[in-house]
């Protein structure tokens, strides 16, 4: 039977030019310069620093169905992340018919294996709507980034241009696609539809049937070449896009995959100084962390790739929310900048420089808390503390460290605490303790816990009273502990991620023999830096535990009963600050919240910004030493997220967080109308003797 | 007993605040010793200083000289090792210039010497015993110096409080015996220091804050509490030297010389270099949370407490009133 | 050019409490952490930094025992390219005309263009480099804070009262002691220490450096510490009591008497 338009793979150009050599060319030559693209692209990774991403394949794969397929995190930010939904399943589902097509132009009449049937029916009827879905979604997201602009997309003059115009070129190209597409189908149609033949069904309402409808009065000759036009257009457009994909942002559509395949599996702990060196042998390594960029690990060099500049990121960190001189976004698009131009497409890879001062400044990478907001936000599993903590290792190995931190690092090598402080006062905050008899150690007494104080819990005027407060509950719920008092050394957590890993090790080292030693089965502590340390960076020692879970646990074993609020207190509103340490990267949220909810009669309210997307109060350990350029601090713009929720008292389980919320109250002019407390001050105050 | 020389410091004719403590410590060290005062300089200046002197000590040894026009270290150093006998007994006040002349003056005149005393018990014979202090000042320590063969004594600036007591001599003009003045240190010029948008030596009221305010960003209290006081802001150098304030602001020996009503010592230890700038005998009120402090020493009234939290109730207290 | 730069061991007085012992003969020792004096550490920070513009090598040498050596070593992690420690028991009890001879003895056995020092050290007599370089002739200035390398002179900037600098124009060879602030100190991390534990560092005595036991040691110091005590304080301040509300008033009282109101 004579077909209805001559197909793509029959037509002659004016009558005697064949097109379905362009049939073929297209796909070979837009294949061709994709391969050479992607192997020029994929250079560098191979002459990165080795990763350990191969191990656990089964969580690797839960991640990507549900992170990179389920598009889990997308959701967190609802407009952007329902568009991208659709342009992603309509994607998805479209593929297989936009490989039909590239086919379909050399082989008539080509159908993809398994489509030929009643299944074949189901998916055209479906991608239709996909490729409808599709459009309008693009014309949404067009108006959404050209007109109204969103400020996360935002470039500051200092980083170069804007990139709004190429998100909506791209976004053009994807409308041009689904145009294309669904004329090439609509064209035929038309066409069967004024010859008397049995006409191809369309989904109405779908941008085919719509397109259809619109050419049903047009000659033969003009769907004909509407036919071929736009069966071309597309072919054209595809392998246009496939090429363009590693030329920017949406290198993503390929690499995200792999990213999500390859993210961390680990919350908490920091990459070592290199994969394959233990750390006997670290003293051995000619150089430490990331001073040039191949340096980096090939995870970090696709995370870079991987990078859609959605901005998500910066817009969670705290950082940037005080104007630091830190945006994450801006790590990764530099990164990626940088990658493009010295490994370009065409000529010789280009020559190295130091990071730091060329690409990367100073202040731009020890602004940044580790709090994990990005990698909390990032919804293709892209990586920035190991890249922080690894490039300040390189400052810190060239002696490039700000004044401010030089001295407590110091007095943590000497003293073993950033204060200076000498080790036989660490446990001086025990002589005011009425009614509880804390265990030492250092005394040869024994006992089945260790409370691991830490340095500022121990030797801060302020914090010393968190100290008896959660000694106090530990006696009251009969736990049998004791304390290291002048063995104990700082846990190190931030010594760790200001890039001192010898002077981390040397803590640790010490930290972990005494620990051994004392013969204690398990360790609590009330500073969720050093539970982090503790659980995450070192090894081999007895499980640890938060005060929070201690209390929960011990309130619902009936060994701690809790009275009801005062009366005073009856008319306050408490709310939670989720420390970084304890939530994000230890995913501990309701044990503190149901520490407080013990309570009888407490009312607390959640801040907005709460559990995983709590804000940083500032940072701890030696971030409190350093001296940043910022507009205002985090502690203030958190305190007054705490008022906007309703709330005058903040709870916070972390010593660091209460430091730097008292301070702020101070500083925001909020004295006698909010205040700040420990979690642990707030459950001995009422403790029921 | 030796003779005792000590050297004047003088500025446009006028000479310094140690002129007058080096004759006290003189007559610590020797109430019967001659009391010479060795003057360097040229022209009309050198000549007030020398006629001011000679109504104090006992005789004003003057060496003019084009060379010694200005104070430089080690023109003086050739002068006065040419001019002084070599078993004199030396005193410089311990300041920028004695630091620059002291040690170096004891080598080429063979002598002994000890920097910054700031006691004077005695002589014993050929052994003068002196109090100094080490650490920072956290430790005192009793000295003993052998000045048989003379010796370069650095006495603390502002510990030997002029008494008023005055002898009284001539002028004597020792520019003869200072001999080849060339020297391979050359003065070239003086750099002030730069002008801050506040002059505090001109202030009544200074809230000073030094390293108790722990953070740049909780200056700010100190800035609401002076203006709630109607004062102006100081500093101590630490504060300074973090560059959290500016050097206009900073008291001490290397700092701005301040004369004011009340000080107010907000977490400032109180070493002798800070207080060094203090002068005129101000009403001092020192907060700290080390009751230890050395400022505790000095101050009028001393409160132990904790300036992070004292300073926000003092200038809400206040703001009350 | 070559530059020697004269280091100390000392107490870390911010990190330490000083105490008398028992005996009034010293201080407390058991819990002190040492480490290279202040003032020292920025002297070898700008010698490391001349030398990075013009050339050269950096020595750093300390009057010390065994102990001594670590601050050595600190030094050399952070860039100096060699170490001499001058040790030998008849050095102990030296006093400062003691060492600067020592020293000088050490600057005859090497060819230095600069030798550098801290202004001060633990004792704060701030007297050693003077010494020294009057001893050899050179020119000296003191509390340096700033140094521009000139044609077989610098021209540097010493702090004075009232935080001016008074600009000099030095001879080379010459001494210079160095005042904090004149740079920023690179950070030496343990990585950089552990880098440079096993490199050789030459030991001399005085044997080796010519000295005779005449001009050295307890023997021929003509200066000496009878004993550490702690001074009579006096009155001093009257300290306020009472809760926060009442000692405030009770200054706001005073404050009123002496005008320190507006």
């Amino acid at each position: 039977m004579e077909p209805v338009l001559i197909s793509p793979a029959m037509f002659k150009l004016f009558g005697f030019f064949p097109t379905i050599i362009f049939s073929m060319l297209l796909p070979v030559a837009g294949v061709g310069l994709f391969t050479y693209i992607m192997a020029r692209r994929i250079a560098p990774l191979v002459k990165a620093n080795p990763d350990s991403r191969f191990d656990r394949p089964k969580e690797r794969i839960v991640n990507v169905l549900k992170i990179w397929l389920g598009q889990y995190r997308h959701p967190r930010y609802m407009m952007a992340g329902v568009l991208h939904i659709t342009i992603f399943f309509g994607f998805l589902i479209l593929s297989v018919r936009s490989t039909e097509l590239v086919i379909k132009g050399i082989s008539e009449g080509f159908i993809m294996p398994g489509l030929g049937g009643i299944l074949g029916d189901i998916y055209y009827f479906f991608k239709d709507y996909a490729a409808t879905a599709v459009f309008f979604a693009v014309v949404i997201a067009v108006v959404r980034r050209g007109i109204f602009r969103p400020a996360r997309y935002d470039y500051p003059a200092s980083y170069g241009h804007d990139h709004t115009n190429e998100a909506i070129f791209v976004l053009a190209v994807i409308g041009t696609l689904m145009v294309s597409e669904s004329l090439y189908e609509a064209a035929l149609v038309a066409a069967e539809i004024q010859k008397g033949h049995a006409a191809t069904f369309l989904a109405p309402g779908t941008l085919a049937w719509f397109f259809k409808n619109i050419l049903l009065d047009n000659s033969i000759s003009s769907l004909q070449n509407m036919h071929i036009a736009a069966y071309y257009v597309h072919d054209l457009t595809f392998f246009f896009f496939l090429c363009f994909l590693p030329m920017g942002k949406h290198f993503h559509v390929i690499t995200s995959l792999f990213n999500v395949y390859f993210m961390r599996l680990e919350r908490g702990n920091v990459r070592p100084v290199r994969y394959g060196v233990s750390d006997e042998q670290l003293d051995n390594l000619e150089s430490f962390g990331v001073k040039k960029f191949s340096d980096f690990t090939w995870k970090d060099i696709l995370d870079f790739y991987t990078c859609a500049d959605c901005g998500r990121c910066s817009d969670q960190c705290p950082a940037n929310a005080v104007k630091r001189p830190l945006s994450p976004r801006f790590i990764s698009i530099k990164g990626r900048d940088y990658a493009f131009s010295h490994f370009p497409l065409m000529g010789e890879f280009v020559g190295q420089e130091p990071l730091i001062g060329d690409v990367y400044s100073d202040a731009e990478i020890w602004s940044c808390t580790t709090c994990g907001a990005c990698e909390q936000e990032c919804p293709i599993g892209i990586e920035y503390i190991n890249k922080i903590v690894d490039m300040r290792r390189g400052m810190v190995d060239d002696g490039n460290v700000p004044q401010s931190l030089q001295k407590p690092m110091s007095s943590l090598e000497k003293r073993g605490n950033p204060y200076g402080k000498m080790e036989k006062k660490r446990s001086e905050w025990t002589k005011d303790l009425e009614g509880c008899d804390v265990k030492l150690f250092e005394n040869g007494d024994a006992a089945d816990t260790l409370y691991f104080v830490d340095s500022i819990t121990s030797f801060d005027d302020r914090m010393q009273l968190v100290a008896r407060a959660t000694a106090k509950i530990l006696c009251a719920a009969g736990v049998d502990f004791g304390i290291l008092g002048k063995d104990e050394k700082d846990s190190g957590n931030e010594v760790k991620r200001f890039g001192e890993e010898m002077l981390f090790q040397d803590l640790k080292s010490h930290n972990t023999e005494v620990i051994k030693e004392s013969g204690v089965k398990k360790i609590v502590t009330s500073d969720p830096h050093a539970y982090n340390a503790l659980k995450n960076e070192y090894k081999d020692l007895p499980p640890v535990e938060h005060i929070s879970q201690v209390v929960v646990n011990a309130v619902a074993a009936g060994k701690l009963r809790l009275k009801g609020v005062t009366d005073e207190e009856a008319g306050r509103v408490y709310t939670y600050h989720d420390p970084c340490y304890l939530g994000r990267h230890n995913c501990l949220y309701e044990e503190p919240r149901s520490a407080i909810d013990a309570i009888p009669g407490i009312r607390r309210v959640e801040m907005l910004k709460s559990r995983d997307r709590s804000f940083c109060c500032g940072g701890g350990g030696l971030m409190l030493f350093y001296e940043p350029e910022e507009e205002q601090r985090m502690g203030v713009l958190r305190v007054k997220m705490a008022q906007k929720a309703g709330a005058n008292v903040i709870v916070t389980a972390c010593p660091f967080c209460l430091v730097n919320m008292e301070d702020a109250i101070k500083v925001a002019g909020l004295e006698g109308k909010m205040q700040a407390i420990d979690l642990s001050e707030l459950i001995s105050e009422h403790i029921e003797q | 007993m030796a003779d005792i020389f000590a050297y004047i410091k003088h500025a446009d004719g006028v000479a310094e605040d140690s002129a007058l403590e080096l004759m006290v410590a003189a007559k610590k060290i020797d109430p019967a010793a001659k009391v010479m005062a060795v003057v360097t300089g040229t022209g009309a200046n050198l000549d007030k200083v020398c006629k001011e002197m000679a109504a104090v000590y006992n005789a004003v040894w003057k060496i003019d000289n084009a060379a010694l026009a200005y104070p430089n270290a080690e023109v003086v150093r050739k002068a006065l090792a040419n001019v002084l006998p070599a078993d004199g007994i030396v005193l410089l006040s311990h300041d920028t210039f004695g630091m620059d002349l002291g040690p170096g003056l004891s080598v080429k005149m063979n002598s002994t010497f000890v920097a910054d005393i700031v006691g004077i018990e005695g002589v014993d014979g050929a052994t003068l015993k002196i109090i100094r202090q080490e650490f920072s000042g956290q430790a005192s320590t009793h000295v003993t110096c052998d000045i048989s063969g003379g010796t370069v004594l650095n006495l603390r600036p502002g510990v030997f409080q002029p008494d008023g007591v005055k002898a009284g001599g001539d002028v004597v003009d020792k520019s003869g015996a200072a001999g080849d003045l060339s020297a391979k240190r050359k003065y070239l010029e003086m750099v002030a220091a730069e002008a801050g948008d506040v002059d505090i030596t001109k202030s009544e009221v200074l809230v000073s804050v030094g390293r108790g305010i722990e953070d740049q960003e909780n200056i700010e209290l100190v800035f609401d509490l002076a203006k709630a006081m109607g004062a102006d802001v100081s500093c101590s150098r630490p504060i300074v030297d973090a560059k959290w304030l500016e050097k206009a602001r900073q008291v001490g020996t290397s700092g701005q010389t301040v004369k004011p009503k009340v000080y107010m010592a907000m977490g400032i230890s109180g070493s002798f270099q800070h207080l060094g700038g203090i002068k005129g005998n101000p009403f001092i009120v020192a907060v700290n949370k080390n009751p230890k402090a050395p400022i505790f020493q000095v101050a009028d009234v001393g409160i132990e407490a904790n300036i992070l939290e004292f300073i926000p109730a003092l200038t809400e207290a206040i703001g009350n009133l | 050019m070559e530059i020697l730069v004269c280091v100390k061991r000392v107490p870390d007085t911010s990190e330490n409490e000083i105490t008398i012992n028992k005996g009034g003969n010293d201080i407390e020792r058991d819990d002190l952490v040492y480490s290279v004096n202040e003032w020292d550490n920025y002297a070898v920070e700008e010698a490391i930094q001349i030398v990075d513009k013009v050339g050269g090598s950096v020595t750093v040498v300390t009057v010390g025992d065994s102990e001594s050596e670590e601050i050595l070593r600190r030094e050399m992690a952070m860039g100096a390219n060699n170490g001499l420690l001058l040790t030998d028991d008849a050095f102990e009890g030296s006093d400062g005309k003691g060492i600067a001879t020592i020293l000088k003895a050490a600057v005859g056995k090497g060819k230095y263009d600069l030798i550098l020092t801290g202004a001060q050290a633990d004792e704060g007599a701030a007297q050693v480099g003077g010494m020294l370089a009057a001893m050899m002739d050179y020119p000296y200035a003191s509390l340096v804070n700033r140094i521009e390398v000139g044609d077989g002179k610098l021209k540097v900037g010493r702090e004075i009262e009232g935080g001016n600098q008074e600009m000099n124009e030095i001879e080379l060879p010459c001494v210079l002691s160095i005042q904090t602030g004149i740079n920023e100190p690179r950070y030496v991390g343990i990585r950089g220490i552990r880098k440079v534990a096993s490199v050789e560092i030459p030991a001399m005595g005085a044997g080796d450096l010519g000295l005779d036991a005449g001009s050295i040691g307890a023997g021929a110091a003509k200066v000496k510490r009878v004993d550490y005590f702690v001074p009579d304080t006096g009155e001093g301040a009257e300290m306020l009591t009472g809760s926060t509300e009442e000692i405030i008033a009770k200054l706001i009282e005073y404050l009123k008497s002496k005008g320190g109101l507006k």
